[in-house]
């Protein structure tokens, strides 16, 4: 293989007082023309450090200490250490040689400026091109990315894109000096999964036809499945293991990438457990309609969050509410934990309708639904000690705060975690011990059902793949039953007995896991499994078990 | 269209809170110990009962509070601000007279303040924690913590009193039957000791907020966009962050109007302006609150007015804000 | 101790600090220092500084003691724009947290209260106040809290408005927390801290709108204030420039510690914005 980019023993130094002196210790990799090679690992193992010492955009303060990164400029062959170049140089490179794409579309566009004008700058400042010729180019180049009506597209600013559309322009942006070289540092990671198979496909198409070699970093085992030719795996700033795509995905060696793909859920369900026909929570027809504007303000806008949803949860089962973002899954989840008032329908739980308590019983009847949320570092109180906030719902309901206390411990202890750590607060914990809090913190009003509202998507996989095994465990220790909400199609099929697809603040489809994953009915069901990255790749098996074991 | 539209919208949410202003000076009105009256007639040096009844009635004093403040926001309506008792003519003709200078006062220290504001802030936040930067924020600091009246004074003395470059005080030279041009620049070089003195407070506060949102912009990630497109640093910065960097800036505006108007009281006594600060100096020593209440209530609708234009203006600047109406 | 290490670390700050410790010395010694009323008639007027060593800041235009006046007047200062902004930091936190807190209509009407004092400029407003109740010292310190309080209600209000949609506080609401527990156990202490430094921008404020009122001799004429002494020697300004410039470096030096304290506690709170 003749590399285009090569990166040859790079270190990269973090300032003085970081967690770690190195962000990068002695990498080296290829990267091919005409090759996707995927950077793959978990947050803070110095995959998005690579991308930015490769264009010389790294943070303030951290520094290449060590080693070359070597960028084929001629036909014949001959390179340069971009570490050597000045940054009047490294300018010329940017843009021209080597382009990016980042994860969020929306604040990576100046947001007053139009789309022609951003996309047309590479144009301007590489190229003596007149701005006739320029709109010309940036009219072809958005309609080489598929943005419908590009002439409009140019036109319009950021904020009139969906984000889709937005990613599209950035691409075209990136890509509009046919770069030798294109950096995409996750991408795909704030688009919804069909959006997200799309903008893979256009990387794919465009990389193929161009010749591009693509630097492609992601944390998402399924994308790489997905799209990537070769694979590099990096944990706490060194590179574990790289090789051909299948060889990694399907015969990982090392055993961090093993433990790793193990860690991924498979696709397909696994076989159904025995599930109570009795109901514990029955939702009927419930809606909920946003109306934007004041009291002052003319033009009220009303947006139908969730229509006319009828769902039942079993007794000591778990119902999957699936859906991508704006599908009403998370109003649905607030409006039976009774965040949001429900405008109709009715939530039966027991003898009580859920939906129409006064906000004074809602307080009294809280303890029987509670709820985990989404995200480890919002929410936790930052100010209250752990134990505290463990406490605060049973002292709320007239438990002795001693009492309390001591049940915290043992609810520590229930979820993983040190009972001797009730006394400290929220920022010394990570991500994944956060999540057992908060758990900790629903079950301490010792509630029949639980409401998890995305509570495994803030965080790494690894850890993600533990705090579900809690979340089973607990479901059969505690009798409790599990209302959980996703958007990862590969988490429902692995924890839900039953899933109800959701669309536009519709169910369109609703059945037990086999069914809906097996041999779904709804078409937009079918295009969100299909649109699941790499849905072909099974993780192999026996790379699991040995996981397993060690863990 | 659109752009009508938003204009209504914003000048019709600014009521609510004219009406609130204006039953609030009424009701502070009718919690004032002694009224007009009373001050005519300490004016005039005391009156007999008979007298005091009459003027009570001509100034509709006898009447309930409700139905008084129904008749007082219905001739605000007409602009019918009452007497002053003081000058003896319509309040809405004293006033409209003292106008012109604090408009103009107001404008150019706006003016210096924005403009200087700007440049010293750009060039504190691009050479951020350097010597630029640490002076410019220095003389920010001093400056915010002058007090305006004490550096009108200090100013009088070393330019009018030691110096003797620039008027102490005044509008325009008394009597010297300038015109055209001659008297513009007669005014303009009366007005530069107060423009400066006013506007010293704002362009500290300008100059803060333009280095604080120059480097706020300059960490967004389109700026790194920008970078990553190999754009050379110093249109990184006219390009991209400035113009981003500028809105918060247009906001203050707004913001300050009222402030501005509020300083512009002290610099005018200090500098012996006829504009409305001094007026409602003027009428507070007189306790004459009909032209005090007036000038309230003018400077209101003048405050309504710039933040209304300010409005306009940001609409202009950012394309998001017409789309989410 | 972590936190002071932070906010010494930074020498504006801890310069800052040092001057706002020697004003508070200067009010503190006043009474011990000149224990004679400062307003009464101490000798000759028209001493300059230094001329006699009696009088060491020299004496005004109506022959009272310079220096007793910037002690006593130390007092002033500080009292009346500590409590001034107390109040107003009252006003601007309990109106911002209800209207951010509860939003809906309650929000409509708070929030065009808030924009009505903030559209009447707020010295015209002070003006109407002295001149409708009068201008001693309470009703000036009251008069000031009650125009300086709507930046504060919308800084509280903009942090509740983040605040509440926080996951922990949804949290605290599904685990039955009334709204009193929300508000002040769990929203408010996280929304304090930018509202703390903001109250030192409203002190610096209030000193220097204090200082205007008694410059235009709308103070409480019974106390000793620098404005009064500035304002006082107005008069004598052409030859006698000291009687006004000293009083006005003392309100500058004042109005300076305290913006370098409030900055220096924002730097040390969000070490993150270090250098903004």
């Amino acid at each position: 293989m003749n590399p285009v980019l090569s990166i040859r023993n790079l270190s990269v130094a973090l300032p003085p007082g970081a967690d770690r002196p190195y962000a990068l210790r002695d990498v080296s990799l290829d990267l091919g023309a005409n090759e996707i090679l995927c950077v793959v690992g978990e947050s803070g193992s110095g995959k998005s450090m690579t991308a930015g010492a490769v264009m010389g955009l790294l943070p303030e303060r951290v520094r290449a200490t060590q080693g070359r990164i070597e960028l084929t400029t001629g036909a014949a062959g001959d390179s340069r250490n971009l570490l050597e170049l000045g940054q009047h140089e490294l300018r010329r490179i940017r843009g021209a040689r080597i382009g990016m794409i980042f994860q969020e579309p929306m604040t990576a566009l100046n947001p007053l400026r139009t789309i022609a004008d951003q996309v047309g700058e590479p144009f301007r400042i590489h190229t003596a091109l007149t701005s006739r010729e320029i709109s010309k180019r940036v009219l072809a180049l958005l309609d080489d990315v598929h943005i419908p009506d590009p002439a409009a597209a140019a036109r319009a600013y950021p904020h009139e894109l969906s984000g889709g559309q937005r990613q599209r322009a950035m691409i075209a942006m990136a890509l509009a000096l046919e770069p030798a070289v294109l950096i995409a540092d996750e991408p795909t990671t704030a688009l919804d999964v069909t959006t997200q198979a799309q903008i893979l496909r256009l990387i794919r198409e465009l990389q193929e036809r161009r010749g591009t070699a693509v630097l492609f970093i992601t944390h998402d085992f399924g994308v790489v499945a997905e799209i990537a030719d070769r694979v590099a795996v990096m944990q706490h700033g060194v590179l574990v293991e790289q090789g051909a795509a299948a060889d990694v995905l399907n015969a990982p060696r090392h055993p961090y990438t093993r433990a790793l793909i193990a860690a991924v859920p498979a696709l397909t369900p696994p076989p159904e457990r025995p599930v109570a026909g009795e109901a514990v929570l029955t939702l009927d027809k419930v809606s909920k309609t946003y109306r934007s504007g004041g009291l002052f303000k003319r033009h009220k806008r009303v947006t139908h969050a969730v229509r006319e949803a009828s769902l039942t949860l079993p007794k000591g089962g778990t119902l999957g509410i699936v859906g991508e973002s704006g599908s009403g899954k998370s109003t649905l989840a607030r409006c039976i934990v009774r965040l949001l008032d429900p405008d109709a329908g009715s939530i039966r739980f027991g003898e009580l309708d859920l939906a129409t308590l006064s906000h004074r019983a809602v307080r009294a009847h809280s303890r029987h639904v509670q709820m985990v949320f989404q995200d480890p570092y919002g929410s936790l109180n930052p100010r209250r000690r752990v134990g505290d906030l463990v406490a605060q719902g049973p002292v709320a309901h007239g438990v002795p705060r001693r009492e309390a206390l001591a049940r915290a411990r043992q609810l520590f202890e229930l979820v993983g975690l040190d009972p001797e750590a009730v006394r400290r607060y929220p920022h010394e914990f990570s991500g994944g011990q956060r999540q057992r809090i908060g758990l900790a913190r629903a079950l301490a009003l010792e509630p029949s059902v639980l409401v998890a509202d995305e509570p495994v998507s803030a965080l790494d996989v690894s850890v993600q793949a533990q705090v579900l095994d809690l979340l089973a465990s607990l479901r059969e220790r505690l009798g409790l039953s599990l209302l959980f909400i996703t958007h990862d199609l590969r988490v429902a099929a692995q924890i839900c007995d039953r899933i109800a697809v959701m669309k536009n603040g519709s169910v369109v489809e609703y059945g037990s896991a086999a069914q809906v994953f097996g041999a779904p009915t709804h078409p937009y069901t079918r295009s969100l499994l299909d649109a699941v990255p790499g849905r072909h790749w099974t993780p192999p098996t026996t790379g699991a078990d040995d996981a397993l074991a060690a863990a | 269209m659109r752009f009508l539209t938003l204009a209504g919208r914003r000048l019709a949410a600014a009521l609510p809170a004219l009406l609130i202003i204006l039953a609030g000076l009424f009701l502070l009105l009718q919690l004032a110990p002694g009224d007009t009256v009373d001050a005519l007639v300490a004016q005039i040096g005391g009156a007999d009962a008979t007298v005091i009844e009459e003027l009570r009635r001509h100034y509709a004093l006898d009447r309930s509070a409700s139905s008084r403040l129904l008749d007082y926001l219905w001739r605000l309506v007409h602009l019918d601000l009452g007497e002053s008792a003081i000058y003896g003519k319509p309040v809405i003709d004293v006033i409209v007279e003292r106008i012109p200078p604090t408009l103009l006062l107001m404008g150019s220290a706006l003016a210096l303040a924005f403009g200087f504001g700007m440049v010293l802030g750009i060039v504190a936040a691009l050479r951020v924690n350097r010597w630029p930067d640490t002076l410019i924020s220095t003389l920010g600091l001093v400056f915010y913590a002058t007090p305006s009246f004490w550096f009108g004074l200090m100013g009088i003395f070393v330019f009018a009193v030691y110096l003797g470059w620039l008027p102490a005080g005044g509008y325009g030279t008394i009597a010297s039957g300038l015109a055209g041009w001659a008297h513009i620049a007669d005014i303009a070089w009366h007005l530069t000791l107060p423009v400066v003195t006013l506007a010293l407070i704002f362009l500290a506060i300008y100059l803060r907020i333009m280095r604080a949102s120059m480097l706020e912009v300059s960490t967004l990630d389109f700026v790194r966009t920008a970078r990553a497109k190999g754009l050379p640093e110093s249109r990184v910065v006219t390009r991209h962050v400035l113009r981003n960097a500028l809105l918060p800036m247009v906001t203050l505006i707004g913001l300050q109007t009222g402030t501005m108007l509020g300083g512009s009281v002290v610099v005018e006594c200090v500098f012996a302006l006829p504009g409305l600060g001094r007026l409602a100096y003027e009428s507070v020593m007189q306790r004459d609150l009909n032209t005090l209440l007036g000038v309230v209530f003018i400077s209101a609708l003048l405050v309504i007015a710039i933040n209304f234009i300010v409005d306009l203006l940001y609409a202009r600047l950012d394309p998001r804000i017409n789309a989410t109406h | 101790m972590q936190f002071l290490q932070a906010y010494l670390r930074n020498p504006a700050a801890a310069f800052g600090l040092v001057l706002l410790a020697a004003v508070l010395a200067l009010a503190a010694t006043a009474g011990l220092l000149f224990p004679d009323n400062p307003l009464g008639l101490a000798g000759r007027p028209l001493q300059w500084p230094f001329s006699n060593p009696r009088f060491w800041l020299g004496t005004d235009h109506t022959g009272r003691d310079i220096a007793a006046q910037i002690f006593h007047g130390a007092r002033v200062s500080l009292v009346i724009g500590f409590v001034a902004t107390v109040i107003a930091i009252l006003i601007g936190v309990l109106i911002g947290a209800l209207a951010g807190y509860y939003g809906g209509v309650i929000d409509d009407l708070l929030m065009r209260v808030t924009e009505a004092f903030q559209i009447l400029p707020n010295f015209l407003l002070l003006l109407v106040l002295v001149a409708v109740f009068g201008s001693n010292m309470e009703t000036i310190v009251v008069a000031i809290g009650v125009v300086s309080w709507p930046p504060a209600a919308r800084l509280t209000r903009a942090e509740f408005l983040t605040l509440r949609n926080r996951e922990f506080v949804q949290a605290g609401r599904t685990l039955g927390l009334g709204d009193a527990r929300l508000i002040f156990g769990e929203i408010l202490p996280n929304a304090l801290p930018p509202v703390i430094v903001y109250a030192s921008v409203i002190m610096a404020v209030a000193i220097l709108l204090e200082s205007a009122l008694a410059f235009l001799n709308l103070s409480d004429p019974n106390v000793p204030s620098w404005g009064n002494l500035i304002g006082g020697g107005r008069a004598v300004l052409r030859d006698q420039w000291y009687v006004s410039a000293i009083p006005g470096f003392a309100i500058l030096l004042t109005v300076l510690a305290v913006s370098l304290v409030g900055q220096g506690l924002n730097d040390a709170l969000n070490p993150k914005l270090k250098n903004r």
